[in-house]
């Protein structure tokens, strides 16, 4: 009941002068609007560009590669082992690309409940002639279905259907840069040397762009089958094996644990692509910084509104204290008064924020190198109007706090005597 | 046997700036039930602050305060106002209502702070006190847009809301012309005949004085006459 009457006491002191609290409410409603467009519109630029690699890059890539073995013979010599022994020009022996055992650990794998998929994946380094001239690239032999699945291949292939890949004999899907080179259209032929000097005839069925130049200049994909074909390898040969899994965070202990169970190099995809993971942070960082330092100003806007709102109110403070109402019951209604101000701006704010974020979502995003992209990116994350509305009730909870607190300590004699 | 409503015993009380003045010396006098009191001095006398330590609202002061025999003196912030918002009422020179509620709103407040009775209830006796007073065809009007008269009466309205034991009023006729004076002393002049209602009231109209029960006279922080 006693709530009730300083809530009514509140709400008339905020209505009687309602243009400054509007001025002081229009304060947090731009600022709060301003801190959900900025996050929304920063974390979808964001995500878009972390999409760009992350989607596409497998969470844990096991290969073999190529290098020196740790285990030199000499060290294993009874008679050397107690002395330092240095060796001079170190090769790699016969070490293959190839993914020894690949079929039971593409197994393995597979049935392991933190894995969301594995493919396999086969590249050969080949120059395509283009008259007399050859240009090097590189084909990637993939399982077009399951790449599709888990990596997004089918968004990035722009023109021709991926799955003509694998259903075409002999066929290939060319990066659009590396297109453009060869003037290849849908349908040409064009002539493949493989490392080795065979010379291959591959059939074009699609385009493929990444959004990234360098990338679309020299890949291109083929069907896992065509690319063994080309290298004259068994159905069971494969360099890679692309592993995504449920958890993005999880990757670098299992890269751990699948080097050591199956004696492969295994690499994360935190340790492959660490330059992402930190410019996000820190874009995230720099709109949080902006975004609160906006509703610091709107807090100290709400503090000088409730100062002179409180020099303008003396009398009254002072005859409801004489009354019978409490330094307490005093305090609480401008606490009251600054607290709905925020709460009531912070909504308003809310919506602004959605509505502006709507906006910039529908703009025409159009550019040659992010195909799947046609607006620009927003992201409607909750958690950003959480912080939002929770911030704009805290700004103006200690924006009303020194002012409340003044307001109960009034001392009402020296006001009425003051006269 | 009469009751003893208000009773102050030994109040000194000293301004401390700029230079340390005693105001209020050694000041002991009881107010009985149904009494009505007037206290008169030259200015700077004592005698409003006499009046603000009585009405609990200063509580800067030495000696004892007792009001409805209960002691006063040292009691906390929140104890006194509800002390205040029970059992006393208040009229001032300044007509101080809240300008941002209506007359009616204005007398309701105090009641609707105790608690004791319903909105509707606290409602009715507002308009009732408000009938008394003449003035029930303003208490839609908001509050600024009444004459000084007018506003002194919803005061005197809103003091009597609780039923307080005293009403205390500091030149509640000072700021007012002759017609409207009248009319405020005739309504003190009936509360107390009619309803029993104890009043202190601080003034420095000769007249006023003459016409009440008693008189206290004040002359450099001292009773000289009661």
């Amino acid at each position: 009941m006693n709530f009730k009457l300083i809530y009514s006491i509140a709400k008339s002191m905020l209505l009687a002068r309602w243009r400054q609290t509007l001025v002081a409410a229009v304060g947090v409603t731009f600022s709060i609007a301003m801190f959900i467009t900025l996050l929304g519109f920063m974390n979808g630029l964001n995500d878009l560009l972390d999409g760009l690699i992350l989607n596409r890059t497998p969470h844990v890539r096991l290969y073999n590669e190529i290098k020196p073995s740790d285990n030199q013979p000499v060290n294993a010599a009874e008679q050397y082992r107690n002395s330092y022994n240095f060796i001079s020009s170190v090769k790699a022996g016969v070490t293959r690309q190839e993914i020894y055992n690949s079929g039971p650990i593409l197994q393995a794998v597979k049935a392991d409940k933190r894995v969301l998929g594995a493919t396999p994946k086969l590249l050969a380094q080949v120059f395509f002639n283009e008259g007399t001239i050859d240009i090097t690239g590189i084909i990637n032999g993939v399982d077009v279905e399951e790449e599709s699945r888990l990596f997004n291949f089918k968004d990035y292939v722009t023109t021709g259907n991926p799955i003509d890949a694998k259903n075409v004999a002999n066929s290939i899907i060319l990066g659009k840069g590396l297109a453009d080179i060869l003037v290849a259209d849908i349908g040409d032929v064009v002539q493949v040397t493989t490392a080795q000097g065979e010379r291959f005839p591959l059939k074009v069925v699609g385009y493929f762009q990444s959004g990234i130049q360098e990338i679309d200049k020299v890949q291109s994909y083929a069907s896992l089958a065509t690319t063994q074909k080309l290298l004259g390898k068994p159905a069971n040969y494969m360099t890679d094996i692309q592993i995504k899994l449920h958890d993005l965070e999880q990757a670098p202990a299992v890269a751990r644990e699948y080097a050591q169970l199956f004696q492969v190099d295994a690499e994360d995809i935190q340790t492959a692509n660490a330059q992402f993971e930190t410019g996000s942070s820190v874009r995230s960082l720099i709109s949080y910084a902006v975004g609160i330092t906006l509703l610091i100003v709107a807090g100290f806007g709400i503090f000088n509104i409730l100062n002179m709102m409180i020099y303008e109110k003396m009398d009254s403070i002072a005859i409801l204290k004489a009354t019978g109402f409490s330094g307490r019951d005093v305090n609480l209604v401008f606490l009251l008064i600054a607290m709905s101000i925020g709460f009531f701006g912070g909504i308003v704010g809310l919506v602004f924020g959605f509505v502006f974020s709507v906006i910039i979502d529908n703009i025409p995003f159009v550019t040659a190198a992010l195909p799947t992209i046609t607006t620009y990116p927003v992201n409607y994350d909750p958690v950003f109007y959480f912080i939002g509305g929770t911030f704009s009730l805290i700004t103006t909870y200690f924006a009303g706090f020194f002012p409340a607190r003044k307001a109960s300590r009034v001392d009402p004699v020296e006001i009425i005597r003051g006269k | 046997m009469q009751e003893v409503i208000l009773e102050a015993r030994g109040i000194n009380k000293e301004f401390h700036d700029p230079v340390t003045v005693q105001v209020l010396r050694d000041v002991t006098f009881a107010v009985n039930k149904g009494e009505f009191v007037s206290v008169i001095g030259k200015s700077g006398c004592g005698k409003s602050t006499l009046l603000y330590i009585l009405s609990t609202m200063d509580t800067d002061y030495t000696g004892e305060l007792y009001i409805d025999k209960e002691l006063m003196s040292g009691r906390p912030d929140v104890e006194l106002a509800r002390i205040r918002n029970e059992k006393i009422g208040f009229v001032f020179q300044f007509h101080y209502l809240l300008n941002e509620f209506t007359v009616l709103r204005n007398v309701m407040l105090p009641g609707l702070k105790l608690g004791r009775y319903s909105e509707q209830e606290v409602e009715h006796r507002a308009i009732e006190r408000l009938k008394m007073l003449g003035i029930a065809h303003l208490a839609k009007q908001s509050a600024y847009r009444i004459s000084g008269g007018e506003k002194q009466r919803v005061a005197i309205a809103r003091a009597l809301i609780n039923d307080p034991h005293i009403i205390m009023g500091d030149e509640p006729t000072g700021n007012l012309d002759k017609r409207n004076s009248d009319i405020v002393f005739n309504i003190f002049k009936e509360l107390t005949e009619a309803h029993n209602q104890t009043l202190l009231i601080v003034t420095h109209d000769p007249e006023f004085a003459e016409n009440s029960h008693r008189i206290i006279e004040m002359e450099d922080g001292r009773i000289i006459r009661q």
